[in-house]
């Protein structure tokens, strides 16, 4: 009979704990962590990493549980979140594919601005990046290079519309190149096979090619930031070669549409007091990413700028 | 001999008083979690994260590595006793290890499954230790042409495993690879095949979803309906004695189909991508080829469980490989370990055999300890699960169902799915009855979503021009071997026919 | 059986049809420069799906195949009854998964299956009815983190209780 008893026991603590309730929220069961991406990204690395912070610091009465829902460059997880029923205990890790997503998959009926906003973790740069073997040593011989192999130089990404594919297209369009893109399933795959010279060159953040960077296996060209990387010391940026493109992912999180106005306050809570720890700020400079805190509203403002920019770059692909 | 003092300091370190607890701990956990339909080292890493800041981090990987070596032993648990494969790794298993538990010979079934996978584990440690950094090169000159002529193979090999029907196991084939298909399409990032524009297509078929509906439910219900509930129960006594004689039958029956799941699954799991699916499958198949009567398999052959469980335990050890030297996660288990990784400071990639060699080496050590110590903990609760098998039916029906509803629900966590599970459980159901052989399109799932985009990658280099499979040094044999085993079976299935015809 | 032999192989021609017109959607060509576009590969193999079908009806009038030989009923009076019992069970089992929560679906399926249709005593139906769906909490939620539908908002108190024994 253990479950009448339990049962009993149960409506005894809700009607002492709803008054509680009331002053703080608290969530009352396992948070469904979202991940927009596939296991061993760098989207799932940092849900993976802000789980073991908050489990290390007890940060949460109840644990964070990552779920990779990374189908369709995710929109199967955007989908997830705005049919939850629950929308209280689901939170999402994004990238740049919340802007990209919608924009190109209208007929998914998602509308970011629905979402709940909660904390802005960092933006992740981007570099263009070749194989030491290939002799390419400057940006300059690198668009050499792919005018003379005539449409048969072969780049490599993580998917048309994907954030490196739009970095590619950008290129394309701006120095009148022709390349062949290959869609691998994630980003270290894409940097395998820049190492393995399956392909001559990828767009890949420094956190993925970082490994082979280090072996010596991969050498960076040109970096995607407002300013040159401390990581890569005399990597011109884009903007040195006088074109106005900077280009980031970001790492925020945001919360399933219809989040009451409680819960969203605790999350913003939880991810600022996790955005401030010393680990967070230690594996922003590992991972060479860029410290960027946001308010919710300030987010808000954010997604709109970026849902301009990327609805303009993707015009530009097709 | 450098790497064998850190290899040496690495199992001394893995024997400490704590860690051996650890281990064990570890081991019957991973043993549980991989026998439960649904779970898998996956989700016993994925517990492990919190844990790694309650030890140090030293025993936080041999906690690892021994939950690793407990649930690929488990995966053949469920294949044998329940008949449900509970990861796509132990396919395979179900091929011989049911029709054993069916004939009263569960126990055999059980210990030729953890004789085959401790020798394929121990023999891929050993080929780890001996040549890792060598393999990784040889792994990065696979690229797109080369993995898929690897996957035109497997197909090859299963071919020739469907029923005696050729049109419903084609049929078999194909219906898994269209299956695999829905969802999103990875080249061109467009949704593909949503069926009847239900967003939980979204999401794709995952293996699990088809491989519970049909084995969990579908086979189930055949068999309460074909047996009219008089099932045959083991009566195979549960005597430590017995249990060692059947581990000198596993060794004398199954010793050929070890040593070439040991080796085959080592190499094909270092290959990025490919992973112990193929492995399992490609060592049953061929050892079933170089069997002198290969007309026992499938029937209850004890090389058939030793040699698909030696191949994926072998697979799933060389897998390690391509995250360690190249940061590439093989296994949504690897991506969870690379994760680990990360937050314990290292950098997967080529410079970590050097920059951190103790810790490569301590992980290959617990690696050794954890495998001894997962045979032994694996035979010593094989007479649990031959109770399980002695329950009567009636009472072994409904935890198999509530098992596979749970084990589905914990996999997927969508509702969804466990309707298009329960679909797929009642149509499995009909189809078995008219003989449609399921395993084929269990497998192509799994093969599927590495064969296609593996293709269009190809011909995206080449600029649609077939002829880049030919005609590169690799890919080319595989791919000349591969047809040649398709075409072979045609043959055999023409000649008896234009004998007739001739008389 | 011969019946439901061509009536089986026409629902699965009816399904590869209805693949192959899903998969027209995203182009089932080969284009020049880049290769098969995205409905080739399950164009083409839902295409082999229905050959299959067509050679399965082909064996059928020849009348090949162990089904299309057999009058045998495809389900007779015990094939209905499981059928009925024990599908008709689990379709039950999932529906109530979302109304009485995972665990409370799995203890009335057990006591369903076991005290209706395994006929055993209450002896061994009321322990396995309450203790195996615990078993299954502590097992995926307690230690392997894994929540599982809590149903409608009635059996929150339990597992509001049950959430802060294991966390």
């Amino acid at each position: 009979m253990n479950i009448l008893k339990s049962m009993a026991l149960g409506i005894a603590a809700l009607t002492i704990s709803a008054p509680a309730a009331m002053a703080e929220w608290q969530p009352r069961k396992p948070i469904d962590f979202v991940i927009m991406a596939g296991p061993g990204g760098g989207a799932d690395r940092i849900a993976r990493f802000i789980q073991s912070v908050a489990e290390k610091k007890k940060l949460t009465r109840r644990p964070l549980i990552p779920n990779n829902k990374g189908g369709g460059s995710g929109a199967e997880s955007l989908i997830w979140l705005n049919s939850t029923n629950d929308p209280d205990h689901t939170i999402l890790v994004t990238l740049n594919s919340f802007f990209t997503t919608p924009i190109r998959q209208p007929d998914l009926g998602i509308d970011i601005q629905t979402f709940t906003p909660i904390a802005m973790m960092g933006v992740d740069p981007f570099a263009l990046w070749v194989h030491s073997d290939s002799g390419i040593e400057t940006f300059e011989q690198w668009l050499e290079a792919v005018r003379a192999a005539d449409g048969e130089y072969v780049t490599g990404g993580t998917g048309t519309g994907q954030e490196d594919s739009i970095v590619f297209a950008y290129l394309d369009n701006a120095f009148e190149l022709k390349t062949k893109y290959i869609p691998f399933d994630g980003g270290g795959a894409v940097a395998a096979a820049l190492a393995g010279q399956q392909i001559m060159a990828t767009v890949n953040n420094p956190s993925e090619a970082r490994g082979f960077y280090d072996s010596g296996d991969l050498r960076p060209l040109l970096v995607f930031s407002d300013e040159q990387m401390d990581v890569y010391p005399g990597i011109p940026t884009l903007k040195e070669k006088g074109k106005d493109f900077s280009y980031y992912n970001q790492r925020a999180i945001v919360g399933a549409p219809g989040m009451s106005d409680e819960a969203a306050a605790y999350y913003q809570k939880l991810f600022e007091e996790i955005y401030n720890s010393e680990e967070w700020q230690g594996y922003l400079e590992t991972e060479a990413m860029s410290p960027l805190w946001m308010e919710p509203d300030e987010q808000r403002a954010y997604w709109e700028v970026q849902v301009q920019t990327h609805s303009d770059l993707l015009a530009r692909i097709n | 001999m450098e790497i064998l003092s850190l290899l040496g300091d690495g199992m001394l370190v893995a024997i400490q008083p704590l860690n051996l607890m650890l281990i064990l701990v570890g081991v019957t956990l991973g043993l549980f979690i991989g026998a439960m339909p649904g779970l898998g080292s996956v989700n016993g890493v994925a517990i492990l994260l919190p844990v790694t800041f309650l030890v140090p981090p030293g025993s936080a990987i041999i906690f690892l590595a021994a939950i690793y070596y407990g649930a690929m032993y488990g995966g053949a648990i469920s294949s044998i006793t329940l008949g449900i494969p509970g990861a796509s790794t132990a396919v395979a298993t179900t091929f011989d290890g049911r029709p054993l538990a069916m004939m009263g010979k569960a126990r055999l079934a059980l210990v030729a499954a953890a004789v085959g996978s401790f020798v394929g584990g121990t023999v891929s440690n050993i080929l780890f230790t001996g040549f890792a950094p060598l393999l990784a090169t040889v792994a990065l000159s696979f690229g797109p042409p080369e993995i898929f002529a690897l996957m035109l193979l497997a197909f090859a090999t299963f071919v020739g495993l469907g029923g005696d029907d050729i049109a419903k196991t084609v049929f078999s084939i194909c219906f898994g690879l269209v299956l695999a298909t829905v969802g999103f399409d990875q080249i061109s990032g467009a949704p593909r095949l949503v069926l009847f524009d239900l967003n939980g297509f979204l999401g794709g078929i995952s293996f699990l979803v088809l491989a519970i509906g049909v084995y969990g439910i579908g086979e189930m219900l055949w068999t309460i309906e074909s047996t009219r509930g008089e099932i045959t129960k083991t009566d195979a006594d549960i005597s430590a004695r017995g249990i060692l004689e059947d581990v000198g039958e596993s060794a004398r029956k199954g010793w050929k189909g070890m040593s070439i799941g040991s080796f085959l699954g080592f190499f094909v799991g270092v290959l990025p991508a490919a992973g112990a699916t193929p492995a399992s499958l490609m060592s049953y198949a061929i050892t079933k080829m170089s069997s002198r009567r290969p007309e026992e398999f499938g029937k209850g052959h004890v090389g058939g469980v030793a040699a698909p469980e030696a191949g994926n335990n072998s697979a799933s050890t060389g897998s390690m490989l391509p995250m360690l030297t190249l940061g590439i996660p093989g296994s949504p288990t690897t991506a969870i370990l690379l994760g680990g990784m990360v937050i314990w400071g290292l950098t997967p990639g080529p410079r970590l055999f050097v920059d951190q060699a103790d810790f490569v080496w301590g992980l290959i050590g617990s690696f050794y300890v954890s495998n001894a110590f997962a045979l032994l903990v694996n035979l010593s609760f094989i007479p649990l699960f031959i109770w399980v098998l002695r329950m009567p039916f009636t009472t072994l029906a409904p935890l198999i169902f509530v098992l596979s509803v749970v084990g589905g629900y914990a996999a997927m966590q969508d509702m969804f799915d466990i309707w298009l599970l329960l679909v797929f459980g009642f149509g499995a159901f009909f189809l078995r009855k008219f003989d449609y052989p399921l395993a084929p399109a269990v497998l192509a799932i799994v093969l599927g979503p590495i064969a296609e985009p593996t293709l269009r990658q190809s011909l995206l280099l080449s600029s649609g021009d077939p002829m880049i499979f030919f005609s590169r040094p690799i890919s080319a044999p595989i791919m000349v071997v591969a047809i040649i085993l398709i075409v072979m079976p045609a043959f055999k299935y023409l000649r008896p026919r234009r004998k007739r015809a001739a008389r | 059986m011969r019946v439901g032999e061509i009536v089986t192989a026409g629902v699965l021609a009816l399904l590869s049809i209805y693949f192959m017109y899903k998969a027209s959607a995203n182009g089932i060509g080969y284009a020049v420069g880049t290769g098969p576009q995205g409905g080739f590969w399950p164009f083409w193999l839902a295409c082999g799906m229905l050959a299959s079908t067509g050679v399965i009806a082909f064996n059928w009038v020849r009348r090949a195949s162990a089904a299309s030989r057999s009058d045998e009923p495809v389900l007779d009076s015990h094939g209905i009854k499981t059928m009925v019992f024990v599908g008709g069970g689990i379709i039950g089992f999932v529906a109530l998964i979302d109304i009485v929560s995972m665990y409370g679906a799995v203890a009335i399926f057990l006591l369903y299956y076991l005290k209706l249709l395994g006929r055993h005593s209450w002896r061994l139906t009321l322990p396995m009815v309450f203790l195996f769906p615990l078993v299954l909490f502590f097992f995926f939620e307690g230690l392997m983190q894994i929540t599982m539908p809590t149903g409608l908002s009635f059996t929150d108190p339990v597992y509001n209780v049950l959430y802060d024994i294991i966390y």
